[in-house]
Parts: C-alpha cells; structure tokens; sequence
C-alpha cells in the first residue's frame, strides 16, 4: 500500500519539466558508495486489509481492560471517556495540522490550548500553565532544572520523597546527572504512607533548591503539604507537586491552595486511553512570577489589526528556536492532540460532572478496601488519607496473584519491584470502571 | 539616524554618558530598529557588579534575543524602573527614557576603547555596507 | 488555484467565545447513574477543595459544537497542501488510525504481567528491527517521545559512554545551519556548544571540522541532508576527522525522508541519531504532537541505551529492567506507544519497496517546484537539493515585500506557508518541503499561487504587505501578547469581543 499517486506519465512529465531523464539521476550527486548499500531489505509492502488483519492480530494477544478485570493504577488509570472526545481529536483538521507558527490559520488549536492553560490553572489552583509537556515523568524533571534556573547556585540539593513515582524519580535523576551541579537526596517515607515530615525538616536547610513530593502519592496517600510548605518556606526552598492522578484535584485541595510554587503531574487520567502507557502528556503550571522561566509552549491572547480576539503562542523567546542553547527546554514537537483530548473531556464534564466523577472514585476505592479488609485475610498498607488508590499486604503474594489471574483479574502492582522493603505489599487502584460486580470478584479472588 | 554628540559608543551598539565616576548605558537607535518591537528588558539588580565585554542583561523582540555586553565594568548603582512595564521605551527613546542601567565604573580607562559619535556613526554606515556586499556577494557567486 | 477551503470565506470567521463564556451552571455533558453512594467523609474535610470555579458547564451538543467550530479554523494536511520545510508533512493514512484504536492497543496497562502483553512487545520488538533495516544502525530504543528528546538521550549515551572511557569531554560541535533543537539539548546534557559555519555550498567542509575537533569534543551533531535540503557530501570524511580524535558523530534525522532506499546513516560513519516518526514514518503533527523520536546506536553504545529493553527468549518478549550501563530512563513506561503502533501499521503497509518510493517521489516532487520557481524566486544555494529547496525573499524584498508578506498571502491562496526564517543562515527563508504524497496538480496550484503572488510583488506590493485578508484572523500583534502576556481566561475580565 503507497500513498505516492504519480502515475508513469506524471514522472515523465515531470522529469522533462525539470531536465532529466531519469529519477536516478536525481541523486547522482550522492556518493557511489553509499548508494551501493542503500537498499531497504524489508517485507514488500501489504494492502490495507492484510495490515488490518496483522493489527488485530498483534492486539488479540493483548490482555484489555475490557476482558480482564484491572485493578491497576501506578500512573496510568483506567478512567470512563465520553465518545465525543475521540470524535473532536479525530477530526483532521486537529490531528494532521502541524504546530500553530502560522497563528492566522490555526485559532482552532491556539483558542483549546488557550482554554486548556486556563482548565489546568483552575484544577491545580496555579497561576499559569504552559500547552503541555511530554509526560508526568519529564514534567517532574523540567520542574527540577526550572527550579534550578530560578534558585541561586548556592542551592543546589534536590530533596525528593521516596514515595514519589519510582519511574518519575529515575527520570529526575536521568536529566540531573547531566548537569553535574545538582545533589539529590531521598526523604523516606513513614508508617502511613507519606513523607516523613520530621526527616524533610531536619535535611531542608539554606543549600536546599526544592522539595518533589507526589500529590497523591505513589502509594495513593494524600500527603500533607501544609506541613511540607512551611518546611521549605523556612528553609527558603521551592515546592514542587506531581500529580499523576489529576481526578483527585477535583474534590481534594489542589497544589495552588497549599502554595506550591510549581505543580506538575500526568494529564491521561482526564480523557486520554491507557494506550500501554502513551501517548498522554504532562501537565505543567507554576506562579506567575516565574512564568519566563517555564520550559514548553505557552499560547497568549491578543488582538489582529482588526481588534479581534485572537491567540498566538508566546514567550517563544525562550524556547530552542529561538534562543537555542540558552533556552529554557529543548521541547518542539509536544503532546498537543493529547492535551486537546483532556480539554474535550474536562469541557463535557464540567464543574459538577469531574467532582462526581471523582467522588464515585472515592466511593468505590473505599469501599472496595473496606471489603478486602474485613472479608480476606489482607491487611491494611498504610494509613495515610487516600483518593482511589492504597496499599494492602500479604504473606501469600505469589499465591494472591495466582489465584486472581486464573480469575481474569489482575489486582494491581505487586511494590517489590520498586521498593523491596515492601515485598508483601500491592498497589491496588479502583475508580469508577470497576464495576460492584468486579470488586466482588476480587474480593473472592483473594479471599481464596 | 541620530548619534548624540556627548556620547561614546561600543562595537556591540551600547551607548554610554559619562558623569564624572558614574556611566549610564543604554543601546543604539541602529540596534532597537535592528530588534523591531522590544517586548521584554532582563536587567541587573542594584549591586550587581558587571563586567566589560560581559553580557549584563538581555533585550528581547518577539523573535529574537539579543545580549547586552557592558562597556565598561562596575557596580549598577540604578537600574531604568520604567522597562520592565514599558520595554517599548527603548524603540521610543533610546538614548533618553530608554537607559537602563546607572554604573560606578570601577577603571574609567575602560572608556578608551570606546568610539565617538562620528566614529559610531561611520561604523553603522560599515557594517550596513557589509550586510549589502554579503548579499551582493553570493549573487555573484550563484552567477558563475 | 487551489479551492476554496474552509478557512478562507470571511462568513465563517465569527469566532467561537472561550468555552468558558456560555452554558449555564448545573450544566454538564456527564451521566452517571444517581444510585452511586457518595463517600464525602472518606477524606477528612481539611483536604477537600472549594468548587472549581470557572469551569465549563455546557452540555454534550455545546461542547461538540464548540470544538467542532473551532477546528474549522485550523489549516490542516486534509484540507490544505502543507509544504513545511523539515517538517515533512505527509499524508497520515487512516488504517493507522483504525489500528491504534483497537482495544488491544488502547486499553491495555503498562504495569499489567508481561504474559499479557505480547502483542505490544511483539510490535515494538519488530518495529525496532525496522527501524535498524531502514537506518543501517543496529539498535534502537523506542522510548523518546519527540526528535528533541531523541536528541537529548543520544547525548546522554555520548556522554554516558565516553565517561564510562574515563574521558568524558566538554564540548559538542553544532553546524550553523542545526535545528535549534541541536544546541538546546546539548545544553541539557550539561555541555558547551562550538558553532562551525557551512561553507559557500552550504555544506560542512571536511577540514573546518578537523580544525574545530580536539581531544575535549564529545560529538559533533550533523543533520543529512542538512536543514538546506543539502546532502552533506563530505559526511564520511567529516566523520573520519570527529572519530580521529576519539569523538563520536549525532546525525540528526529530521530529513530522514530524503534518504531511504538512496543512503543509510549507519554507513556514513554515525555513531548514534534520532529519528522523527511525526515526520519520516507518517504519524499525525496533531497540532504539535504527540510525536516519537526513537535513538539508534552501533554496538559500541548499545548497553547505555534507556530501560527497559525489549528481548526475546525464544518465543517470549520480555522487559529487561537490569541493564546496569543504562543512561535509566528518559520518561514514563516505554514511551508513545499509540504513534509507535502507527508507525508500525506505516512501515509494514509499505514496506521495503515503498519506503523507497516515497523518498524517490519527495525528490522528485521538491525538484519539480524548485525548477518552477527558480526564475521568479532566488534560489539560496545553487546546488543539487533533495526532498526540499530553499529560496530568499532577495528579489522581492527589493520591492519592499519580505519572506513573511509572501507566507502571509499564501494563506489567502489557500495553501500553507513554507517554513520561514529557518535555517538562519539564510536571510529571508522560505524551505518548500512536498512531500512524495502529492500530486503534480497540487504543485502546480502552489506554484502558480507563488507565481501570483510574485506578481503581485511587482505590481500590488500592499495587497502582499497587509495579508492576509481571507482568514479567519488578520495578522496578531506578537508584541502586544508577549509585553503583557495573557496565558488564561479570567471570569472578571472576560468581555465577548467579535
């Protein structure tokens, strides 16, 4: 199957038109030796119906969240998305535009990232917020190096919660190193789950440039940043806040109301599939005050020469194409089509519908534990407060995990092999696609 | 184009007007119409030392950046509170309401190396002159 | 002439207010069954937030029409011919839209057993291997999520590997004519930038990179053909004098349609680059994302590459976390798995023989508009160009119009701009990038626009200087939006204007 529609006739007469001969010679100026090599060794090409069948062929040996029962969350959710969002992303003229550097003949996306930044501001209770980054992961470690921009060189120790998303902190790490200036320091996490508040306060000092905490949790815990942001306002260090379940910002206090200075986190509970981990994208907003510091696209309104509203990106000064080594990130191309899915998404819910839907999450997580608590031998994880996600432990793990896949269910993410200090523990997520019948199963499932 | 009699100008299209110890700077006529719209001035705090030939702020147009490199060294004394609000004064005013910075020169032999406004004005007629033979120049050479 | 599309009739230019200005509070587009028990006092009051306030309340039909009103306002491939400069906007075939939608792609969870999963592992397995037939490269991590991030993790496995050697070198060597990209991340990966400058022919001089190369160079980043539709006929050479003193060589694979079937980076001395899958393999822009820009190493880099490692034992895939020389990772699971399988479904529809199609049509394609144009427009560099040429605004801006006049009254014409003022090197750029999926009759339609428009330059200037006229916005002030910018909507100084 090609997509090239020249005909025989059409490449001789464009040949002619240009002087030639043949399209070989189109490339007589390439080095012999290369050319003699060149041959693409692979499968010829299938028609769009063998492709089909290959496809599904690959996706029936894939276990679904339609098929199974998944309890798994670990930043990625298995959340409800209305129909009308793919309807608007699968309209072409979102998805095969190119980024909007031509502002005239590109309102239509400029306008939904312009209400995506506001969306975002007023879910996180921050300031501003740029048109999205890669993912929750690169949003935490682009919240790192802005800090560093911002904070003077005699700060340069990064205190990051050990309860923080493991595959974040890696990232975090990853992009630091580079750098060489920069001293990250894990802060464990205590009995309920949370960070230890008393440990933060004794490591935080005038070295500190931030403190990284997940909000919630990697354990799902709902960590408590009152505490945090007097730590680093004494300390004079920043508060960073991933968030990789953003539903929970509908009904539990949001970053901006503790006084974060940056809140960052992962966009795909909010209308974006699963889809095997990506694509989605990282969300990212910060104070005002720090807005020429931000990494990433940001679309600002104006006016044309007719004195209508219109929207252009902005800013742009900071960023690769223009100040190029001295820019604030190395971002191009970003996730846009993602970020217009989740403003399709919060736009149909609204108000009241993204606080229902949060709060059926909170309903059926709690009520889930409750059962699995009293009707199996499971114990409680931690005790912290928690939104749809907890831990619960086991003697009998191996045995637990068995038992619920013969059943179809996999019943979340056994932490050992991010944390081998808790090798009897599970990360167990359950919203609002979890149906009754399906906890029920589980919790006989587990029971055994 | 204007080029102030009283002023002494770098090769990098600052401008300085010297008062005794104190230097105020500022950029070029030449150098805000070569950035267009100025949107956004990056300057020094009060204290800051700076150094010649050193960048010491930034101005900024919608789609470009440019440095600004001091011409001489120092200590900013004061720095232009009208910019950050109005960076258009520097296209409006450039060697007036446009200054930004206020230094105490720390070695005013700095300003030795500094033109004059006739030797400025000759330097801007070259480097014009450069940018059209550099044009000029590949015609040529695409005709052969 | 192209014809009319949506964008251009002025009937339709009555924009669409913010969504937060309508609907009606109470209002939602979501259902769900009112029998479901709440659970206010599971979390302790002190953690709950206020209402969100401002937040949309429309229903379903609203939304809808809301976004659908707005997507009418963008240009697109589907609509408009979009000859962006190394951007390669091909067309984006819709089995890989089908595809990528299957359950088994869509709903499944990175963190389920791997037992589970090997469908997805078996696709990103085999499509790794494409990836190496078609670069001559031999091994690929898929995890990037753009070229820029591509660009950053290939730094990293320089770094990680000439560390590893215990010299671990400061500086990275960036063409004059590199994305910005180039220099942006190398700044990332904490080294210092030496720019070296493109010869009269627009390519890098084997000998300017052997007096710019020391002993304290890690790499020297090159894009072929360069951001000038250039090839770089001296990249053996050059790659020759990077390697003499011990640095390795990035190829920037942005322009990697020009070269399948016709050259293979692996062969030219590279030691490592990135591929654009928005780009090359047709995966949608979407309005700027998301992409994926997946690295590809020789033998020698192979153990620094991100984790997890897709391996195959004997007819299982697995995921291979212990890789202890790994650079760790550069993002969440494995990465975008939706444009990956796009990808996948692209390069398999294909195959071989059309991979190689496609980049002799896109030179074929750039060519012919190159050879309609060069008398009215002033060819940048008289040489030999690949899958796209570059003309300045030299003739035109002797009549007062600029490269960014000529984009703007493209619009008008119903066609998309070129890329602009890129690369810097040239004043005035205007980078015409076809791509193999058009036709001769859209060409010449652009052609003859350019030609008009060209004319108009001589006889209307003005008409040229105040476009665009026919689009739903006239031209913005940039100024006014970056001196006080407005990065989101406000309840109290929300006013509809027209």
């Amino acid at each position: 199957m090609r997509y090239t529609p020249h005909t025989p006739a059409d490449k001789e007469r464009m040949l002619r038109a240009i002087g030639l001969e043949t399209i070989e010679e189109l490339y007589r100026h390439i080095p012999a030796s290369l050319r003699q090599q060149a041959r693409i060794e692979l499968p010829e090409g299938l028609t769009e119906l063998a492709v089909r069948r290959r496809m599904a062929e690959l996706a029936a040996k894939n276990a679904t969240a339609s098929d199974w029962s998944f309890f798994l969350g670990g930043g990625i959710y298995h959340h409800f998305i209305p129909s009308a969002v793919d309807a608007v992303i699968s309209r072409s003229e979102f998805s095969t535009s190119y980024t909007p550097y031509q502002p005239e003949v590109s309102q239509g996306t400029l306008q939904a990232l312009f209400e995506y930044q506001t969306l975002i501001c007023q879910l996180s209770g921050m300031e501003v917020s740029n048109a999205g980054v890669y993912d929750g992961a690169s949003a935490a470690a682009e919240a790192v190096l802005m800090s560093r921009r911002i904070q003077p060189a005699s700060r340069r120790r990064v205190l990051m919660s050990r309860a923080l998303h493991p595959q974040y902190r890696s990232v975090i790490s990853t992009y630091l190193r580079n750098l060489g200036d920069v001293q990250v320091d894990e802060v464990p996490f205590d009995a309920s789950g949370a960070t230890d508040t008393d440990q933060l306060t004794r490591e935080l000092n005038d070295q500190s440039m931030c403190v990284i905490v997940g909000y919630p949790n990697f354990f799902g815990v709902i960590e408590d940043l009152a505490a945090i942001r007097a730590g680093c306002s004494r300390a004079g260090a920043q508060l960073i806040t991933v968030t990789t379940e953003p539903l929970a910002l509908a009904l539990v206090k949001p970053p901006g109301a503790w006084g974060a200075d940056i809140a960052a986190g992962e966009g795909q509970s909010l209308g974006v599939p699963m889809s095997f981990g990506g694509p989605a994208y990282g969300f990212f907003a910060c104070q005002k005050k720090f807005v020429r510091n931000m990494p990433g696209r940001l679309v600002g309104e104006t006016v044309d020469t007719e004195g209508r509203r219109g929207f252009v990106l902005t800013l742009a000064t900071r960023e690769q194409h223009i100040r190029r080594e001295k820019a604030t990130s190395n971002i191009c191309t970003s996730q846009t089509l993602c970020v217009l899915a989740s403003t399709v998404f919060m736009s149909l819910l609204g108000k009241s519908g993204l606080r229902r839907l949060a709060e059926i999450n909170v309903a059926r997580a709690h009520e889930a534990y409750g059962r699995l608590i009293q009707q199996t031998g499971i114990r409680a994880g931690f005790g912290g407060p928690y939104f749809n996600e907890f831990v619960l432990r086991s003697d009998d793990m191996d045995g637990l995990l068995a038992r619920c896949a013969s059943g179809k269910i996999v019943p979340g993410a056994a932490l050992r092999q991010w944390y081998p200090e808790l090798k009897d523990c599970l990360l167990v997520c359950v919203t609002e696609m979890n149906e009754r019948e399906e906890i029920e199963r589980l919790v006989r499932s587990i029971a055994g | 184009m204007e080029f102030p009699e009283g002023l002494k100008f770098s090769k990098e299209h600052e401008w300085v007007l010297v008062e005794g110890g104190t230097a105020t700077v500022g950029i070029t006529e030449f150098a805000q119409e070569e950035l267009g719209d100025i949107v956004y001035v990056e300057l020094p705090e009060v204290g800051e030392k700076i150094v010649k030939d050193d960048p010491f702020g930034a101005v900024e147009s919608v789609k470009a950046v440019s440095d600004v490199y001091a011409p001489v060294s120092g200590t900013v004394l004061e720095i232009n509170d009208l910019l950050p609000d109005n960076p258009e004064t520097i296209n409006d005013d450039p060697y007036g309401d446009g200054w930004m910075v206020r230094v105490e020169m720390t070695d005013t032999d700095d300003l030795k190396d500094l033109m004059t406004a006739e030797e400025y004005a000759e330097y801007v007629e070259q480097q014009k002159k450069e940018d059209d033979d550099e044009e000029d120049e590949e015609e040529d050479e695409e005709k052969e | 002439m192209s014809e009319a599309s949506p964008g251009d009739r002025k009937v339709r230019t009555a924009a669409p207010g913010l969504i937060f200005e309508s609907g009606s509070p109470g209002r939602s587009g979501f259902c769900w069954p009112s029998a479901e028990v709440s659970a206010h006092d599971a979390i302790p009051k002190a953690l709950l937030r206020d209402e969100i306030a401002g937040f949309p309340e429309l229903g379903e039909l609203e939304v809808l029409r809301h976004f659908t009103r707005l997507s009418q306002r963008n240009f697109a491939i589907e609509s408009q011919f979009y000859p962006l400069g190394s951007c390669t906007m091909k067309y984006n075939p819709k089995i890989n839209e089908l595809a990528a939608r299957f359950p088994g792609f869509a709903e499944i969870h990175p963190l389920a057993p791997a037992d589970l999963l090997q469908g997805a592992l078996e696709l990103l397995y085999e499509l790794e291997r494409m990836l190496v037939e078609v670069s001559g490269m031999e091994h690929v991590s898929l995890q990037p999520s753009a070229g820029a991030q591509g660009e950053l993790t290939g730094l990293m496995l320089i770094r990680a590997y000439l560390s590893a050697r215990g010299d671990p070198r400061k500086k990275i060597i960036v063409p004059d004519t590199a994305h910005g990209t180039n220099p942006a991340s190398s700044t990332l990966c904490g080294y210092d930038v030496i720019q070296i400058a493109s010869n009269a022919q627009g390519v890098i001089d084997a000998a300017a990179v052997g007096k710019a190369m020391d002993s304290g160079v890690a790499a020297l980043m090159v894009t072929n053909p360069n951001t000038l539709g250039l090839f770089e006929k001296n990249i053996e050479a050059i790659s020759e004098a990077v390697h003499a003193k011990g640095g390795l060589v990035y190829l920037d694979g942005a322009n990697l349609n020009a070269l399948m079937g016709v050259a293979k980076p692996g062969h030219m001395g590279v030691d490592v680059l990135h591929m654009n899958l928005h780009k090359t393999f047709s995966t949608p822009h979407g309005g700027g994302g998301p992409g994926a820009g997946p690295v590809a190493v020789k033998e020698r880099l192979r153990d620094y590459l991100p984790v997890p490692r897709i391996v195959k034992q004997g007819q299982r895939f697995e995921l291979l976390e212990d890789c202890p020389k790994s650079v760790g990772r550069v993002r969440s699971f494995l990465g975008n798995f939706g444009v990956l399988v796009r990808a996948y479904a692209y390069m398999i529809s294909l195959g071989g023989d059309g991979l190689e199609e496609a980049s002799r049509m896109a030179l074929l394609n750039a060519n012919y508009i190159r050879r309609k144009l060069e008398k009215s427009y002033q060819i940048a560099y008289d040489e030999p160009c690949m899958h796209e040429c570059i003309f300045t605004d030299k003739i035109q801006h002797k009549l007062g119009v600029s490269t960014l006049d000529i984009a703007k009254r493209l619009l008008d014409y119903g066609f998309h701009p070129p890329t602009i003022y890129f690369p810097l090197v040239v004043s005035g750029a205007l980078m015409i990038e076809p791509t193999e999926t058009e036709t001769p009759e859209t060409l010449d339609g652009f052609v003859d626009a350019m030609l008009a428009i060209a004319r108009e330059a001589r006889e209307e200037p003005d008409l040229v200087k105040t476009a665009p006229h026919s689009t739903p916005v006239s031209r913005l002030d940039e100024a006014r939006a970056a001196r006080k910018p407005i990065l989101r909507w406000e309840p109290s100084a929300s006013s509809e204007r027209g």
